[in-house]
């Protein structure tokens, strides 16, 4: 009984471990977002695809890609708001726990970013005629990639585990509170391709009767709710292999 | 008492400045050096130089200048002089001690770079006021996120490179919005017209400094 509720493989014993972790499947509770992301995940492809979405020049079929380039930007910003939380509860606890999942959201945040930029230079192609065209919001998402990949570069130069983790800490919350004025105050004083930017009309106007955000909002928690799950598989794949270097120290 | 102590840790700083004037001399030959090499590459080959290429050229001297006249703040620093004033001052009072140094710091070695680069580059500034006052406001950005990031970089390994590649994306916003509002200011617009600029590079300055007077205490005690 001692492992219900706790990772399966913190169990002592063997007959433990696997009573443990058939309890944590039954179980269940924990894990019903892992759920809810595959259906939401899989009902914004379906949808995506198929449901019908408003016919614009220039747009055509391309506005489909909203249901894939914009949530990656909301999941980004959310890991990376989640990394932060994580980062202020380790500079206030000093636990190593939080830490590991502070830099795993990075990490993931740090994907979706990759991912947004790809998605959006794609769509830049095909709407604006040119993969970067100099628009405000791409080179402030640049910028913001080049700050994570510094948080990084940090992480990696410090050895001693509570020093690298506080220091990265601060580094984190740092950048994080000059990437948000990049991001969001800048575009808006200067002219931007992007919608809502700059004079030019925001979504809402393609959006008359509502269709594109029936598949939007279920898309934004669903990809969100896959970084998170992602998130959490690595920061446990890193806590085992801590583990296993620990026990084979000793 | 709080702002004696702040002096006192000021005071410090001018002294040890004044006793090591290698440092000083070292960045104001790194600016002249700089400068002269953009009057080089460009009036030698007979291009003239537009308003835009100034104002860039003038924000990417001051941005180096900047990286490297601050990094020495907290990496210069010896290791038991350092243990010494963590058992006399309290990291608040370290912090905006260093913070308000480099700030000066920074404010002299741009009346220098505007002067000079001036000098050699030609003075298109129209409106000199806004001018001057978005250079105060760079500056204390500049300073605030760098003092920040030295401090960051000097407990790490390979410092001087971490000290570039962690500091200029960050200080890349404020860099946006000065050379937005100086651009303003040599086309000689009215204050009016850079109002919005001013306000967020004030407001980011602001968030920069208080943060790292929240952070700091966290990284003093390493």
């Amino acid at each position: 009984m001692a492992c219900v509720g706790k990772e399966p493989y913190l169990c002592q014993n063997q007959s433990e471990v696997l009573s443990g972790r058939i309890k944590h499947l039954i179980a269940m509770k924990h894990n019903w977002w892992k759920f809810l992301s595959i259906l939401l995940i899989a009902y914004t492809i379906v949808g995506g695809f198929l449901f019908d979405a408003p016919r614009l020049a220039i747009l055509n079929e391309t506005i489909r890609n909203l249901y894939f380039h914009v949530p990656m930007w909301f999941g980004m910003i959310l890991l990376l708001t989640v990394s932060i939380v994580f980062a202020v509860r380790y500079l206030s606890t000093s636990r190593i726990y939080y830490d590991r999942l502070s830099s795993q959201f990075a990490r993931v945040g740090v994907l979706f970013g990759v991912l947004g930029i790809v998605t959006g230079m794609i769509w830049a192609k095909f709407t604006w005629g040119d993969y970067w065209s100099n628009d405000p919001k791409q080179n402030a998402a640049a910028v913001g990639l080049l700050i994570y990949m510094a948080y990084f570069v940090l992480r990696n130069s410090l050895i001693d585990q509570q020093q690298r983790a506080r220091i990265s800490a601060i580094y984190n919350i740092f950048a994080f509170a000059v990437l948000i004025p990049l991001l969001f105050i800048l575009p808006r004083l200067t002219d931007s391709l992007h919608p809502g930017n700059g004079g030019n009309p925001g979504f809402n106007a393609y959006d008359l009767d509502s269709k594109l955000r029936m598949v939007f909002y279920p898309a934004v928690i669903g990809w969100t709710l896959l970084g998170a799950w992602l998130a959490q598989l690595n920061a446990r794949t890193q806590q085992v292999e801590e583990d296993i270097e620990e026990l084979e120290n000793q | 008492m709080q702002v004696k102590a702040i002096l006192q840790l000021l005071k410090k700083e001018f002294l040890i400045e004044w006793r090591q004037k290698y440092a000083i001399n070292g960045i104001l030959l790194y600016v002249a050096c700089t400068v002269f090499i953009c009057y080089l590459s460009f009036h030698t080959q007979r291009v003239t130089v537009s308003e835009a290429v100034w104002n860039a050229l003038f924000w990417i001297i001051l941005l180096f200048t900047a990286v490297n006249a601050i990094a020495k703040s907290f990496l210069q620093e010896s290791r038991e002089r350092t243990f010494y004033i963590y058992s006399i001052a309290s990291a608040t009072h370290v912090i905006i001690a260093k913070m308000l140094y480099n700030t000066l710091l920074m404010l002299v070695l741009g009346l220098i770079c505007t002067v000079f680069y001036s000098v050699v580059m030609g003075n298109p500034i129209l409106n000199m006021g806004l001018f001057a006052a978005v250079m105060a406001l760079g500056a204390l950005g500049f300073s605030g996120t760098l003092t920040m990031i030295s401090s960051i970089a000097s407990k790490a390994e390979n410092s001087g490179t971490l000290m570039a590649v962690l500091g200029i994306p960050v200080m890349i916003p404020i860099l946006l919005m000065s050379m937005k509002v100086s651009k303003n200011a040599i086309l000689g617009l009215d204050w009016a017209q850079s109002y919005d600029e001013v306000v967020t590079l004030a407001a980011v300055d602001l968030i920069v400094g208080v943060l790292s007077l929240l952070l700091f205490p966290y990284l003093w005690r390493s």
